[in-house]
């Protein structure tokens, strides 16, 4: 006698405590493994793009902060070189540093909330208010800065919108010197945990050629031992002026590109971070951040491509100017978006718990896929 | 000695026999579930940097009081295409069975619901019905997350069962009996008279004893802990996975019940351990009783060392609750197969072997 076997259908999301937003996974289940994961996207579709088209400039730099919620100053950032690329602007050498500190400030911030909520899928709780402990002090260095804590606004077309608040390098001194110490009691907590370990290691493993074939970017394509990191490989900005390092995965407790080494390419992301930050407190000029802001944004006609390495990969703009005021079309390329697809491939024969461990180890933000 | 004073009072046997039975539920595990809520949240917090609950009295110690009117002031959500009698059930028995428990375990010698010789197998047997509760549960309500929480669940509580049983029988071979008043009294006095230091005595048996017994009590706190399922084995209701899993559909005093099973759960875990290799309600160090010359004080003692063993064990849990992660469902089980049964095994052979020739 053969026992009649179904194929259970079961829906995770949109409202579920651990796809990090709204995002609905479609799970094939045979018992308790995976056979097919299909995502369906586009809960929190805002028209990001389709707006983007009747705004001028600068108005679009509160939209893009609200595309990657967890990393706002990049995103900025990113939209505001676009820009100046397409306009050629030289800004000051003291905002380049701004710019600089504000990026690795907001790519620990959001590391932290990576590591945390991975933690929290995981099931150990205590980690997840470990890192948002130590992330808000890096929200109050963004509060003294621009006024908000998630959504800033700061940086702007050809600079940014008021220089730093006299405390503000002091602080950020103090800061780097708190979280040395952080990240070890991180890593005895969390990362080398045996069941934490056993949990993610050999889990969702994702080849280098795979990762290179889907577009992965970012921490998860340095984890498959992919050293490729656009502030060393396309410097933009002044990143070529520090002096760093760039972590890959090499399959230290399992298999290389495995969801513990995506995990802990962040973590030592973050110390690099940290260095960076201290060269640049130490080399940053005075001088006035405002001079190079362009009275009326009116780029030339003509097309741009520019791109920054993101906390989670490969952000591109590609605007395209008519020469007016409004751009006649922003396209944004998202990391988040692009790493999502390979979720599939890395799910099937796993189980139900591993797509938590293998979703919470890619990292998404869904505000950055369905923009 | 309290049977005779509810005799004299009831003039029923039975009626005795019950009240006696229920006494402990009512005097001490329905406060200690909202003493351990509380307890929970603090030392959580603590852990995590936080204060915790703050507001209602004194630094939250009205806390849990305040949740449970919320609990019941809250809908008893039935969905349309639940069993309604299995749902209904489920909660009823989850909680029967975890109480059930309490009523042999001895708080002092002359505080303990019954003093029945079956005493161990009974809470084994009582503990069981609690899967029965969890798979109707997870059945009844028609829920994709509850049904994969309840398969979990039993599967591991099953299989945790058999380390459980067989460092049961490594302790029966050692003490002779099931009751777990006289196991108490067995190990009496001084805390090196306990079992994990090799029970009373000083033959050579004791000496050779003691790291068996050690493995065993540890064996036992894992796999029973395992059994009422907090984390690392909260696989069956693993938040990050399955929502709530077999008590996700459940709202107000129904999940309520499931919860303050769970706390039960937790103090049932540790009054076993401490009662099998602890020493039970006897003091580490005599008792002052004894010294004073005032023989009523002793049960008092007792009382207060088997709830301070309790507490710390329980403690304990919520330790390793807020720093240890999850463990995976094949993982949970390869633990118990691998590593807890085997283990169990030679020691159980070899404590056999070690009263048979010494």
């Amino acid at each position: 006698m053969s026992l009649k076997t179904e194929e259970m259908i079961l829906n995770m999301g949109p409202q579920h405590p651990s796809t990090h937003g709204v995002l609905r996974l479609e799970l094939k289940l045979e018992g308790e493994i995976i056979t097919d994961v299909i995502p369906h996207i586009g809960y929190l579709h805002r028209c990001f793009e389709k707006h983007a088209e009747a705004m001028t400039y600068p108005q679009i730099i509160p939209y893009t902060d609200r595309m990657d919620y967890l990393a706002s100053m990049y995103n900025e950032f990113g939209y505001v070189l676009a820009v100046e690329k397409l306009m050629g602007i030289e800004v000051p050498e003291r905002v380049e540093y701004i710019r600089v500190i504000m990026g690795e400030l907001q790519r620990i911030a959001s590391h932290l909330v990576a590591l945390g909520t991975y933690g929290a899928d995981i099931g150990a709780f205590t980690p997840f208010l470990f890192c948002f402990r130590d992330r808000e002090h890096i929200l109050h260095l963004f509060e003294i800065t621009s006024g908000a804590r998630l959504l800033y606004n700061y940086i702007w077309i050809g600079g940014v919108s008021h220089d730093l608040h006299p405390d503000f390098l002091r602080l950020t001194k103090e800061f780097v010197d708190y979280f040395r110490p952080k990240v070890k009691e991180l890593n005895e907590l969390l990362t080398f945990n045996q069941i934490f370990i056993d949990r993610t290691a050999n889990v969702g493993v994702l080849p280098a050629e795979t990762a290179i074939n889907y577009g992965i970017t970012g921490p998860n394509l340095r984890a498959s031992g992919v050293k490729w990191d656009l502030r060393k490989d396309d410097p933009y900005s002044i990143y070529d002026r520090f002096d760093f390092e760039i972590p890959v995965g090499n399959g230290e407790k399992g298999t290389c590109g495995d969801c513990w080494d995506r995990y802990y390419v962040r973590v030592k992301e973050m110390e690099e971070s940290l260095k960076i930050i201290e060269q640049a407190i130490e080399q940053i000029p005075e001088g006035d951040v405002t001079s190079a802001i362009p009275r009326r944004v009116k780029p030339p006609a003509g097309q741009v491509y520019s791109r920054v390495e993101n906390p989670r990969g490969e952000l591109g703009y590609f605007i395209i100017s008519d020469g007016s005021v409004n751009p006649k079309r922003v396209k944004v390329r998202a990391p988040s978006f692009v790493n999502l697809e390979v979720l599939g491939e890395l799910c099937k024969g796993h189980m139900v718990a591993d797509v938590v461990a293998i979703l919470g180890s890619i990292d998404i933000v869904l505000g950055e896929i369905d923009r | 000695m309290m049977y005779d004073w509810l005799y004299n009072l009831t003039g029923s046997e039975i009626l005795a026999a019950v009240i006696q039975s229920l006494l402990p539920l009512f005097l001490f595990i329905l406060p200690f579930a909202l003493f351990a809520v509380l307890l929970e949240r603090k030392v959580s917090a603590h852990m995590q940097d936080r204060l915790g609950p703050m507001r209602v009295g004194y630094h939250g110690i009205l806390q849990t009081v305040a949740d449970i009117i919320k609990l019941v002031q809250k809908e008893d959500i039935i969905a349309r295409d639940n069993d309604k009698l299995f749902f209904n059930l489920s909660p009823l028995i989850v909680f029967m069975g975890s109480y059930a428990a309490f009523a042999v375990i001895p708080f002092s010698s002359v505080f303990l619901g019954s003093n029945i010789d079956l005493g161990l197998i009974f809470i084994v047997a009582v503990t069981g019905l609690v899967v029965a509760g969890i798979l109707m549960g997870g059945w009844a309500s028609n829920n994709k997350y509850s049904l994969l929480g309840a398969m979990r669940s039993a599967a591991q509580i099953i299989s945790y069962e058999i380390p459980t049983m067989m460092i049961i029988i490594v302790v029966i071979m050692l003490t002779g009996t099931l009751n777990l008043y006289t196991m108490s009294e067995w190990q009496t006095s001084y805390f090196w008279n306990w079992l994990i230091f090799g029970g009373p005595g000083f033959g050579l048996a004791k000496f050779i004893l003691i790291p068996f017994m050690m493995m065993s009590a540890l064996i036992l706190f894992i796999s029973t802990l395992a059994e009422v399922n907090p984390t690392p084995f909260d696989i069956p209701e693993a938040e990050s996975e399955l929502v709530s899993g077999y008590h996700t559909e459940y709202s107000g005093m129904k999940f309520a019940m499931f919860f303050l099973a769970e706390y039960a759960n937790m103090f049932a875990v540790s009054a076993i351990l401490s009662a099998l290799f602890f020493g039970g309600f006897q003091s580490p160090f005599g008792y002052l009783g004894n010294l004073f010359n005032v023989p009523a004080l002793i049960p008092f003692e007792q009382f207060f060392w088997f709830t301070a063993k309790g507490i710390f064990f329980v403690f304990v849990q919520m330790w390793l609750r807020w720093t240890l992660p999850r463990f995976r469902v094949d993982q949970l089980m390869t633990f118990c197969w691998k590593y807890l049964i085997p283990f169990a095994f030679v020691i159980l052979i070899i404590v056999g072997l070690i009263t048979v020739l010494l």
